[in-house]
């Protein structure tokens, strides 16, 4: 196998171990249009790192987090709904972004960032993408519990102690890593769609929030090699391949007949 | 007798201008079952959410003895459906718990059946009592119960309050329990305090139901429907609250009462 595909394939087996995890948490939570406008801030972000000649993963994860806080920011206002203003920072940010790509003195793959492009992962990449992977495990194995209480039930976790303010930021900020992270492999439009199918997937198939989290990082990985080896045989784009893997998963999964139902709403 | 665990003075919670809750100056003492009633929108949630520290006061002060260990059972838990969990799973995410404690809570209250089924798939009535388990998993020396029968049927719901006023004599902690019907409450509290942003009354259950400020808030009619349940409640000596068995038994008892009155 050559070298390109083997950083390929480490590159995005890193990123679905750890999207595993939190797309469950997006799914819990109800995140996945607040994962969604992240994502597409993002492009904001690589517009800003190019534009200040800084590093891309730090630039996006910065923009991330900076769009999380406005976010949260505008949410306690309640000046209009939730869903609303996601569309309104989700579809803004993505223009914003795109307008400051067209600036920029460089040419830049705008197909790549928007979906992806596996195969050309570098080795420095693929550095980048490990670090982030292994800041984002270590922080989900130590925060595990809190994350869990607060998704479960935000007063309780308070009156135990739990200071709920501080882990939510946490999670925005575990999102923006695997968001920073996973840009190369499915690019910015595709981001939640890793993260919410195979945890959507292995709520069919588990009984307990560790299971489901690591039955998704499993199904994510399955993902990954068959978008992967299914670009290599037809030649379709690496990024819509590994989500069309993914969702070919889920309808088998849900297409089995199981002797215990556990319905998804 | 002792010292109070818990004493507010003059504490008020104020969103903008309005004044949600007003000068509440209270003590609760060792032991003590208190009952929070009052109509809706009256701020006894918001009163509980302060005394838990989910909320900051805007002016007063909350005193709460040294070491104090309270157990919160919230007004209901939205729990998606998309989380796998159990209710043993649920019970544990209690910190310092093991599996032995589960147990023996779910037995106090009478659903140890449920400990393996999924938190989203027991009723209402069972839901609250695993809520009421998970409050009582760190020892508390105060419980605070926010509408505990809230989604439970007439019969579940004295049921309910029945097994709350024997845990409270089985573990002796104080019980502090928000509820809009003064009904169902009367046999099982011993001071009753009647707010409406404000305390307009307090006292013994009896005492609050005949008070003017009482009759004021919730209407001659309610306080006379007290009346007639009290009444009731003279012939009904149902010893405990066992959900699955009780109904047939029950039943006859009550036909027993009635023949011997």
């Amino acid at each position: 196998m050559a070298d390109f595909l083997w950083r390929a394939l480490l590159a995005g087996l890193g990123v679905a171990l750890v999207a595993g995890p939190l797309g469950s948490f997006v799914v819990w939570r109800r995140m996945s249009y607040f994962g969604d406008t992240l994502a597409h801030s993002a492009l904001l972000g690589i517009a800003l790192g190019i534009a200040l000649n800084a590093n891309l993963n730090i630039a996006v994860i910065v923009s991330c987090v900076l769009v999380a806080s406005l976010l949260v920011t505008l949410q306690q206002r309640k000046i209009i709904s939730t869903d609303t203003l996601l569309g309104i920072l989700a579809h803004s940010s993505l223009s914003l972004g795109l307008i400051a790509i067209s600036l920029l003195e460089v040419r830049v793959d705008l197909l790549g960032y928007l979906f992806g492009d596996l195969l050309t992962v570098t080795s420095q990449e693929l550095l980048w993408i490990y670090i982030g992977v292994a800041a984002i495990l270590s922080l989900l194995l130590v925060f595990w519990r809190p994350l869990l209480a607060i998704t479960i039930d935000e007063d309780l976790a308070q009156a135990e102690g739990y200071s709920v303010l501080w882990i939510r930021l946490l999670l925005m900020l575990l999102i923006a890593i695997v968001i920073a992270v996973a840009m190369k492999i499915v690019g910015v439009l595709l981001i939640t769609a890793l993260m919410v199918i195979p945890a959507a997937t292995a709520r069919r198939l588990t009984n307990s929030p560790e299971s489901m989290a690591a039955v998704s990082s499993l199904l994510g990985c399955l993902a990954v090699i068959m978008g992967l080896f299914g670009s290599l045989q037809w030649d379709t784009p690496t990024g819509p391949s590994i989500v069309v893997g993914a969702t070919s998963l889920f309808l088998l999964i849900y297409a089995l007949p199981l002797p215990e139902q556990k319905d998804i709403k | 007798m002792s010292d109070p665990i818990l004493s507010l003075d003059q504490l008020c919670v104020r969103i903008g201008r309005r004044a949600i809750i007003d000068q509440i100056t209270l003590t609760l003492e060792p032991g003590e079952i208190v009952t929070l009633i009052g109509p809706n929108g009256a701020g006894k949630t918001t009163l509980v959410r302060a005394i838990l520290g989910l909320i900051k006061p805007s002016s007063g002060k909350i005193k709460k003895r040294g070491g104090l260990r309270i157990g919160y059972m919230p007004q209901r838990l939205h729990l998606e459906k998309t989380i796998p969990l159990t209710v043993e799973r649920f019970l544990k995410m209690t910190k310092g718990v093991g599996t032995a404690n589960i147990n023996d809570a779910l037995q106090k209250v009478g659903a140890l059946h449920t400990l393996g089924r999924p938190m989203q798939s027991i009723s209402g009535g069972e839901l609250q009592r695993v809520l009421l388990a998970r409050s009582l998993l760190r020892k508390p020396h105060l419980l605070v119960l926010d509408e505990p029968a809230q989604g439970v049927d007439i019969s579940g719901q004295a049921d309910l309050y029945r097994l709350i006023s024997n845990l409270r004599d089985e573990l002796g902690c104080a019980v502090l329990m928000v509820s809009h019907d003064l009904h169902l409450v009367m046999s099982s509290t011993d001071r009753v305090i009647c707010m409406n942003h404000h305390i307009c009354c307090s006292g013994h259950p009896e005492h609050v139901s005949n008070d003017p400020a009482y009759q004021e808030l919730f209407g001659l009619e309610a306080s006379e429907e007290l009346a007639l349940y009290a009444h009731h409640h003279d012939h009904d000596h149902d010893p405990e609250g066992n959900v699955i068995h009780t109904d047939a038994h029950d039943h006859e008892h009550k036909h027993e009462g009635c023949n011997h009155g």
